[in-house]
C-alpha cells in the first residue's frame, strides 16, 4: 500500500515512521494471508486498515504541508519507484501476483470453497463483511474493502499535494464519495434486502456497460427482472446511463465527468497510481497503437455482448418480448445510422486513417451480427484448450466462449493484471488508455460531440514538456500548445494535471461552445498581425 | 537545390527551419555544438529537480527531422567566410551554404569579477551548463551552500533548482529589491518576500567583491563588497544576464555590434545571411517600446516565423505585434500583456492589487490623460493572452479592462475569482485620489 515510497534517503524521521506503521499494518495482512489465525479479528483488521491509512496520512502531512503551496514534483525522476527503478520493478511484480491470485486462486488467499468456512486473509475480512452485508468475505470483498482504503489513503495524500488546486481537489473528493459509496457501501448494504424470494445482483450504480461487461448477461437480467420493480428500475436505469445520461454529460462536460470524477478504475489511478502518470508513453507508435488496441477492445465488447444476448433471446423466446432477430435487426440498424451521421455530418473532422478504421470496424461488427443471426451459437462449440495451452480444458458453447474469453482476457487479465499491476512500469491508466470500451465511446463523442477541450492560451507556450510529461494517457500536449493549438483529443480524461504543471498558465480546461474549439494554427498569438492573417486564412 | 544553412538549434533555429519546411523543399541543415536535437532551453531546470528527464525537454521526436528532410549537424562553427559562402567547423570539416541564418543565441555575462573562472563557479544557459551543475552540486553533501550572483529570471531558477535538493542558497541581488528594474515596487517586494519563505537566503543591494579559491583551484568562498563578509560556499552561480553568442563572428564581414546587426527583415550587412533570436541586435533601436536585443523565447520564435516567409520569397519584416511574456517566480507564475514599467513614465499611472495571501497581485498601467490601458502584469492569477491582445488593439480604456475583468481571466475551473475585490479596491482608488 505504501506507493509513496521513494528513496529512503531523502525522507525525513516523521516520513520514515510513518512508512513504518504502514508497514506494519500491512504485516497483519500478510501475515493472515499465511494463516497467522488473529484471535479477535474484527480488532485486528481495524488495526491494520488503521495504520495502513495513519501511516499514509501521517506521510503525506509530512511531504507537503511543511512546504508552501505549489507543484511538488521535486525528485519523481530520480524516485526508484516512480521511475521504473528496482523499487518500481519490484511493486510491479509484487502487485500483478496479487492479481493473479485474486482472479484465479483465491482459495490461496483462504476463500472456504464449497460452503467451508474462510480461512486467511479472506476470514480476517469477515467481521466487517458481516458487518455491513450480514454475509462472510469474498476476495471480491477484500479486494473492494484495500481498493476503497487504497483511493481514501492516497486520495487524502493527493489533495494535500495539490491543495493550491480546487479542481483537483474537487474531483479528488467525488472519486473518493463515488468508490466510499457506490461501488462499496450501498451494494453491500443492498444485499440485506435480499431474502428467500427477493434477491438483487450486486450492483454498483456507476459501473456502465461496456466498462461492465456482464451488465446482459442472462443470469443478471434475470435477476434484475425477477427482482420486481427495483430490479427492473435498475435494469432500465442502466440502459438509459448507456443511451442518455452518459452522451448528455460528456456532450456538457467531455468523458472526464466519468473517468476522472466518478468512475472507480480512474479514482484508483488517480490516487494510488499518481505517483506513476509521468510513466506512460508519449511516443506517436504508442499512439497508434492504442488507437487500434482500444478499438479493436470495443468491437470485441460489443460483439461478446450481442452474441451473449442474442443466444439467450434465441432460445428462450417466451420469456422475451425481444427475439433474437430482432434485436440482431436493431442492433445493426442503430450501428449503421449512427456511423453514417457521423461520416456525414462529421467528414471535415475526420482524417483518412479515422475514416479507413471506422469503415473496418464496422465492417467487422455487421460481420459477426449477420453470422449470428444464421447461427445457433449454443450449438457451435469450442475447446477451450486449442486457445488456453491446454490449461482450460472445457468445451463452452460459442457465446459463452467468447464472454468466458472476454472476461478472462479483457475483464481479468487487461483492466486488472496489466492494468493496475503494470501502473509502476506503464504508468497509472494503461488501462483506460488502451483497453476500456466505455472509454472508448465516450471518447468519440468527446472529440466529435463535446463542449469540452483544453484551451492553449495564445503563444505563451516554451515548449518545455511538463504538460506532456505528467500526462498519464500518454497525449503529448506540448504537440498542440507550442502551436497555439486547442487539445481535443478522444482519449483526455480531463484530469488537469497538465494544466496544474504548466509553469506558464497556457492550459486550461474548458466547455463552450462548439464552434472553433479545433483551432489549428500556423503563426501563433502576439506576432505579425498581417502574417497571422495572411497564414492563419490559407 | 539551395542550402539554407542555420546556426543554432534553439527556438528561434528550429521554427524558422519548420517554416521553411512547410513552404518550400529546400535543402535545410541544422548546426549545433550544443546537442543532438532541439530541446526547450527554459525546461533544463526541472531535469535538474527530477521533474523530467533530458528527453521529455525535447519537443519532437527523433525521427521528426528525418521524417521532413531536415538535416541535423554536430559541430562548432569557427569561423564564416561570407565571400566563398563556406563554413569551418573547429572540429576541421567545412561547409558550403547558399542562405545563413545565425541563430547562437546567448551565452551568460561575467563583469570581471576575482576568481570568475575558478572550477565550481558556473552560469546556467546551457546543457553543458546543467551537466556542470549536476557534477558541482549533485546533493547538499557534496555541495553545503551556493551562492548565486544576478538577481534576474535565472538567478532565481537556479534559487529554485538548488533548493530543489537542499542546498542552502544565499542570493545575491545588487538592486534593493529583486528584478526591480523591470517589476514595479509592490509586485517586487511580494517576490523578495516569496523567496525568503522558501528558506533562500536573499540579500539586496549586495555586489559581490571577489570569489575565493581553495588550493585545488575550486571556489571555497565569496566575499561581500559592501561589508566583505566572506560565505564559504562549494557552488558560485553567475546569473548576471546573458548577452549575444557571437564571438565566433569576430573574424568574418557580418557586422555586429552587441549582438549581430541586422534590419526589420532580419537581413545582416551580408546578402543571405540573416540573424534572429538573442543573437540579433536591431540596427534602427528596438521595436517600438521593445529593445534592441530581444532574449526571449517568444520573440525568437516569432522572428523564425517572419525570416522563413523571407526566406520562401514572400519578404516580411518581423513586425511584432503587442507584448506579452511569461515566467514563474518559485510557486508565483508572472504573467504581463502590454507594457508595464517599473517605474510609470509621463502620463501614466499604475494601479496595483494585491491579495492578502501574499501570493498574487496584479498591476495594471494607464495613460493618466486619456485612460487608455496600457498594460498588465499579473501574479498567482492566469489571464487570457487572447483578450488583452484584443482590449490593446482596441485601446480599450481602464475603467472597462476593469470591469471585464472576469473575461480575461484562465484560472483553472473551481478557482477563486478576485475580479470583483479587485473592481471595489480601483473604484476606491478612483474616489479617493
Amino acid at each position: 500500500m505504501s506507493l509513496a515510497t521513494p528513496d529512503a534517503l531523502n525522507i525525513t524521521t516523521k516520513q520514515k515512521l510513518a512508512l513504518a506503521t504502514g508497514l506494519v499494518g500491512l504485516c497483519i495482512l500478510v501475515l493472515a494471508l499465511f494463516n497467522i489465525n488473529f484471535p479477535n479479528r474484527a480488532v485486528f483488521l481495524a488495526i491494520s486498515l488503521g495504520l495502513i491509512t495513519g501511516g499514509t496520512i501521517l506521510y503525506s502531512r509530512e511531504a507537503y504541508l511543511h512546504k508552501l503551496e505549489g507543484i511538488k514534483n521535486d525528485g519523481v525522476w530520480f524516485k526508484s519507484i516512480s521511475s521504473r527503478g528496482v523499487l518500481g520493478w519490484a511493486l510491479g511484480v509484487v502487485l500483478t501476483v496479487f492479481y493473479i491470485v485474486l482472479y484465479f486462486y483465491p482459495q490461496y488467499l483462504g476463500l472456504g470453497v464449497d460452503g467451508a468456512a474462510n480461512t486467511g486473509l479472506i476470514a480476517l475480512f469477515d467481521p466487517l463483511s458481516n458487518l455491513l452485508s450480514g454475509n462472510n468475505a469474498s476476495q471480491w470483498f477484500v479486494y473492494g474493502t484495500l481498493y476503497t482504503v487504497a483511493i481514501l489513503a492516497f486520495g487524502y495524500k493527493f489533495m494535500l499535494k495539490y491543495r493550491h488546486n480546487r479542481y483537483q481537489q474537487l474531483r479528488t473528493a467525488s472519486v473518493m464519495f463515488f468508490q466510499t459509496a457506490f461501488a462499496f457501501v450501498i451494494p453491500e448494504l443492498m444485499a440485506r434486502l435480499n431474502s428467500d424470494d427477493f434477491s438483487l445482483p450486486y450492483n454498483d450504480l456507476k459501473n456502465m456497460w461496456p466498462l461492465n461487461y456482464y451488465a446482459f448477461d442472462q443470469w443478471r437480467v434475470d435477476q434484475f427482472i425477477n427482482a420486481q420493480t427495483v430490479g427492473l428500475f435498475f435494469l432500465i436505469l442502466g440502459v438509459v446511463m448507456i443511451f442518455v445520461i452518459s452522451p448528455f454529460l460528456t456532450y456538457k462536460y467531455g468523458k472526464r465527468w466519468y473517468c476522472s470524477w466518478v468512475c472507480g478504475c480512474g479514482g484508483l489511478a488517480e490516487t494510488a497510481g499518481d505517483s506513476f502518470r509521468q510513466l506512460s508513453d508519449k511516443g506517436v507508435k504508442a499512439w497508434k497503437f492504442e488507437r487500434w488496441m482500444i478499438n479493436s477492445v470495443l468491437v470485441f465488447s460489443v460483439v461478446t455482448t450481442v452474441a451473449v444476448i442474442s443466444t439467450y433471446l434465441g432460445y428462450d423466446s417466451e420469456k422475451y418480448w425481444f427475439t433474437k432477430n430482432v434485436f440482431l435487426i436493431s442492433i445493426g440498424v442503430f450501428l449503421t445510422v449512427l456511423l453514417a451521421g457521423i461520416l456525414y455530418f462529421k467528414r471535415k473532422e475526420l482524417n483518412k486513417s479515422a475514416f479507413r478504421g471506422a469503415i473496418g470496424f464496422y465492417v467487422l461488427t455487421i460481420a459477426f451480427l449477420i453470422f449470428f443471426s444464421f447461427f445457433d451459437l449454443s450449438q457451435i462449440k469450442i475447446n477451450a484448450s486449442y486457445f488456453s495451452f491446454g490449461i482450460n480444458q472445457n468445451t463452452y458453447n460459442f457465446d459463452s466462449a467468447l464472454r468466458t474469453f472476454y472476461g478472462f482476457g479483457i475483464g481479468s487479465i487487461f483492466s486488472g493484471v496489466i492494468g493496475t499491476g503494470f501502473y509502476p512500469i506503464l504508468g497509472n491508466r494503461a488501462w483506460c488508455r488502451m483497453g476500456c470500451p466505455m472509454a472508448t465511446i465516450m471518447g468519440i463523442q468527446q472529440r466529435l460531440f463535446s463542449r469540452f477541450r483544453i484551451t492553449t492560451n495564445g503563444g505563451q507556450c516554451i515548449s518545455c514538456g511538463n504538460c506532456s510529461n505528467s500526462c498519464e494517457m500518454g497525449i503529448d500536449v506540448r504537440a498542440y500548445a507550442q502551436k497555439g493549438e486547442n487539445i481535443v483529443r478522444s482519449s483526455c480524461v480531463g484530469c488537469g494535471v497538465c494544466s496544474a504543471v504548466c509553469p506558464r498558465g497556457v492550459l486550461k480546461l474548458e466547455n463552450d461552445s462548439m464552434d472553433g474549439r479545433i483551432n489549428p494554427t500556423e503563426v501563433l498569438l502576439g506576432n505579425d498581425v498581417d502574417l497571422m492573417d495572411l497564414l492563419n486564412k490559407n | 537545390m539551395e542550402h539554407v544553412v542555420i546556426i543554432g538549434n534553439g527556438i528561434s533555429g528550429v521554427t524558422v527551419a519548420r517554416h521553411i519546411r512547410k513552404n518550400s523543399d529546400k535543402k535545410i541543415t541544422i548546426i549545433s555544438g550544443e546537442t543532438d536535437y532541439f530541446f526547450s532551453r527554459t525546461a533544463l531546470m526541472y531535469i535538474y529537480m527530477g521533474h523530467m528527464k533530458f528527453e521529455h525537454t525535447q519537443p519532437y521526436e527523433n525521427s521528426f527531422w528525418k521524417k521532413n528532410k531536415i538535416e541535423l549537424k554536430k559541430g562548432f562553427v569557427e569561423t564564416i567566410d561570407t565571400d566563398t559562402k563556406t563554413l569551418q567547423f573547429a572540429e576541421g570539416d567545412s561547409l558550403q551554404y547558399d542562405t545563413l541564418v545565425l541563430a547562437t543565441g546567448s551565452k551568460p555575462n561575467k563583469f570581471g569579477w576575482p576568481g570568475q573562472d575558478l572550477k565550481g563557479v558556473q552560469g546556467l544557459y546551457s546543457k553543458q551548463d546543467l551537466d556542470t551543475l549536476e557534477e558541482n552540486a549533485p546533493n547538499n553533501k557534496a555541495c553545503n551552500r551556493a551562492v548565486i550572483v544576478g538577481g534576474g529570471l535565472i538567478g532565481i531558477e537556479m534559487a529554485e533548482m538548488l533548493n530543489s535538493r537542499s542546498i542552502p542558497v544565499t542570493f545575491l541581488v545588487r538592486e534593493n529589491s529583486f528584478w526591480n528594474g523591470v517589476l514595479p515596487e509592490g509586485e517586487s517586494a511580494m517576490i523578495n518576500r516569496h523567496i525568503k519563505n522558501h528558506h533562500i537566503d536573499l540579500r539586496l543591494s549586495t555586489n559581490l567583491k571577489e570569489i575565493k579559491s581553495d588550493e585545488n583551484g575550486r571556489v571555497k568562498s565569496i566575499v561581500i563588497a559592501e561589508t566583505d563578509e566572506e560565505i564559504a560556499c562549494n557552488v558560485v552561480g553567475l546569473t548576471a544576464g546573458v548577452s549575444p553568442n557571437i564571438a565566433f563572428l569576430k573574424t568574418s564581414n557580418i557586422e555586429t555590434g552587441r549582438g549581430i546587426l541586422v534590419n526589420r527583415k532580419l537581413e545582416t550587412n551580408i546578402p543571405n545571411v540573416y540573424a534572429i533570436g538573442d543573437c540579433a541586435e536591431q540596427r534602427e533601436g528596438g521595436i517600438g517600446e521593445r529593445r534592441p536585443i530581444e532574449a526571449v523565447w517568444y520573440t525568437g520564435r516569432m522572428m523564425g516565423e517572419a525570416l522563413a516567409q523571407t526566406i520562401c520569397g514572400n519578404p516580411t519584416e518581423y513586425k511584432p505585434a503587442h507584448w506579452f511574456n511569461s515566467a514563474k517566480f518559485l510557486d508565483i507564475e508572472y504573467q504581463t500583456y502590454g507594457w508595464v514599467f517599473s517605474k510609470p513614465r509621463e502620463n501614466e499611472a499604475h494601479f496595483h492589487w494585491k491579495h492578502e495571501d501574499d501570493t498574487k497581485c496584479i498591476t495594471v498601467c494607464y495613460n493618466t490623460v486619456d485612460n487608455t490601458f496600457l498594460g498588465i502584469n499579473t501574479f498567482g492569477i492566469r489571464m487570457r493572452h487572447e483578450v488583452f491582445d484584443r482590449w490593446l488593439t482596441e485601446k480599450r480604456d481602464i475603467d472597462f479592462v476593469m470591469q471585464h475583468l472576469a473575461q480575461a481571466n484562465f484560472d483553472p475551473e473551481f478557482y477563486k475569482h478576485f475580479e470583483k475585490e479587485i473592481l471595489l479596491a480601483y473604484t476606491n482608488k478612483l474616489q479617493t485620489a
